[in-house]
């Protein structure tokens, strides 16, 4: 009732504004907005004439009645993003080495695209992995139901309506210019109700919880919802130039606001792409491996030494700039501390295998997951690395932070993710197995070359082209001008695409192996339960 | 006179070293207290178990 409510009064406000804005492209946000109230108002108002009966029981012959609803939703999704996300990626690699791709128009230029990509991936590919993963672990882990009736629907509907503000505006121009915290003013508060209700929607079924101790996987889970709100609330402190305009200016100025900035930017790295997607192997890792996680008491020190390290990490971005010296030397330091909880927890997901590590030549989602660790593992080595001020000074504003960033990204977020993803579309659907266990071997195998090509054209552009920045005659002039070293990673440019194509191919592959996936049969329910109980709960089935 | 920067930057140094190497101890044992294992035991196996 409340949410009808909400959304019916939100509908005049957003015609008033799509009215009387002079910015179309805000006009276009308004309408979308309010096509968004119209189809809740239709939605909500629809569920209370189709005759269910309410509440809906928590439970169903002693077992819990999971809502596995908006986690297919979030799978689907995420898919669907992914896929998105990767083709504009390999578009403005292509665009670097081929210019002309930019086809001079506005909306297509680099300067747009760029975050388009990188909200697609991190935020609408990974986001839509996470809320799918996490409403799903904690509903298992806690054998209990989502908290919430409509909550949980207006959770990743919420988000995937701010994921579209957000795309549509950085294409119409639309941007705060501060990265991977592009969305303006009013899709940041949209996304602030939308996570405070995520953040609730978790706690409240965690409170629900049939098990006395809240599984680790929840703890990693609880962390990066909890940090996000924070991060997201700290860096997006603006007053807009009107309610009329899409236009606003932050509260900090100068130096803080870049410190904030980076504050914000390090720790979507580490509580967002880290210590959700850890979340993710401490579930399922073992689930597939049909092995207890290798030490239980690692996984708490883990937890908390990577939370309270993380946090400190975020001025190694503004080495050599106006932020003090210590703060430069403090976010070294703690970056460099980061490396012993990363790899200790690399170490608690790659160990689980011991013992049966010949599922890695069997199972190739298996696979998937612990080499996308061997991945973590790589570049939480390089980071600590990379963050030191002598290297920071060779590898800063070159091609190396971008080769870091995807052997991250696409090695250990995509990675685990795809695995995540190939785990639970059988158990959602209620599928015995996955279409076809071969072509996730294709999958692993092409986007495993592909990454590889990636990540090592950009080390190679990188540092040509940090040490062609530093070089000097010597008559003490540079020795290229910038239009040179340009020039010179043309060739890796041509790779890294390549790379990114091949990544793209491996996406696609998984999507034509899931969609046949949810086409074949049904797993029958076993004898013992009653017919409807399997439609409820999901079957799960053992790694092969 | 010492000025406020120089004040916070020696509380930092010194109180927050202690902070965080206590937090840091107050995890490991209540990571292994021997009380703890059969709880953690039970927890590992928190995934496998079916309903």
């Amino acid at each position: 009732m409340l949410g009808i409510g909400l959304a019916a009064a939100a509908i005049p406000m957003l015609m008033l504004v799509a009215g009387l804005t002079e910015s179309s492209a805000f006009a276009f946000h308004a309408v979308l907005g309010l096509l968004a109230a119209l189809g809740a108002v239709l939605f909500i108002g629809n569920r209370c004439f189709d005759g269910r009966v309410l509440p809906v029981p928590q439970e169903i012959d002693g077992k819990p009645n999971y809502n596995m609803g908006p986690v297919k939703f979030g799978v689907v999704a995420a898919m669907f993003w992914g896929i998105a996300g990767f083709a504009v990626g390999l578009l403005i690699a292509s665009q670097l080495a081929f210019p002309a791709l930019n086809l001079d128009l506005p909306w297509t230029n680099f300067g747009r695209m760029r975050p388009l990509h990188t909200s697609a991936v991190i935020f609408a590919f990974g986001g839509n992995v996470l809320i799918a993963t996490s409403f799903y672990v904690v509903q298992r882990t806690s054998r209990a139901r989502l908290a919430g009736d409509l909550a949980p629907w207006f959770v990743v509907l919420g988000y995937n309506l701010f994921i579209v503000i957000a795309g549509t505006g950085y294409l119409l121009g639309i941007t705060q210019g501060k990265e991977y915290a592009e969305p303006e003013w009013y899709a940041d508060l949209w996304l602030t109700v939308v996570w405070v209700v995520y953040l609730l929607v978790f706690l409240a079924t965690l409170a629900k919880r049939r098990e006395p101790h809240i599984y680790v996987a929840n703890w990693f889970y609880l962390g990066f919802i909890l940090t996000i709100a924070v991060l997201h609330l700290g860096n997006n402190l603006t007053v807009p130039a009107s309610v009329l305009s899409p236009k606003s200016y932050i509260v900090w100025s100068g130096v803080q606001d870049a410190m904030f900035q980076w504050w914000y930017g390090h720790n979507a790295v580490g509580f967002f792409l880290t210590a959700g997607f850890l979340a993710i192997m401490y579930y399922f890792v073992p689930k597939r491996a049909n092995r207890p996680i290798y030490s239980y008491r690692l996984s708490i020190i883990h937890f908390w030494a990577l939370i309270f390290l993380y946090i400190w990490a975020g001025p190694h971005h503004l080495h050599y700039t106006a932020l003090p010296d210590w703060a430069q030397t403090l976010g070294m330091t703690f970056s460099i501390m980061l490396w012993m909880p990363s790899w200790g927890g690399m170490i608690n997901g790659i160990m689980t295998l011991s013992g049966a590590w010949d599922k890695l030549r069997t199972d190739p989602v298996l696979r998937m997951m612990v080499v996308s660790l061997a991945f973590y593992g790589m570049s939480t080595f390089e980071g600590p690395l990379m963050s030191i001020k002598a290297v920071n000074g060779l590898s800063h504003y070159t091609d190396w932070t971008v080769g870091h960033v995807h052997s991250g990204a696409l090695g250990w977020v995509a990675y685990i993710s795809f695995g995540a993803i190939y785990c639970l579309v059988p158990w959602l659907w209620n599928r015995r197995e996955l279409y076809s266990l071969k072509l996730v071997n294709w999958h692993f195998w092409i986007s495993t070359l592909g990454i590889v090509l990636y990540i090592s054209a950009m080390w190679v552009a990188g540092i040509m082209q940090g040490l062609m920045w530093r070089a000097y005659t010597s008559l003490g002039f540079l020795e290229y001008s910038f239009i040179e070293t340009v020039a010179a990673m043309h060739p890796y440019y041509v790779i890294r695409a390549l790379g990114g194509a091949l990544f793209l191919t491996g996406a696609l592959i998984m999507a034509f192996n899931l969609w046949m996936t949810v086409r074949s049969e049904s797993v029958d329910a076993p004898a013992s339960e009653p017919a409807d109980a399997g439609r409820l709960a999901p079957q799960l089935v053992p790694a092969q | 006179m010492e000025t406020t920067y120089h004040a916070l930057a020696r509380f930092a140094q010194s109180a927050g070293l202690l902070y965080f190497v206590a937090v840091f101890l107050s995890v490991c044992a209540y990571a292994f207290w021997p009380r703890n294992r059969s709880r953690f035991e039970r927890a590992a196996l928190q995934p496998l178990q079916e309903d």
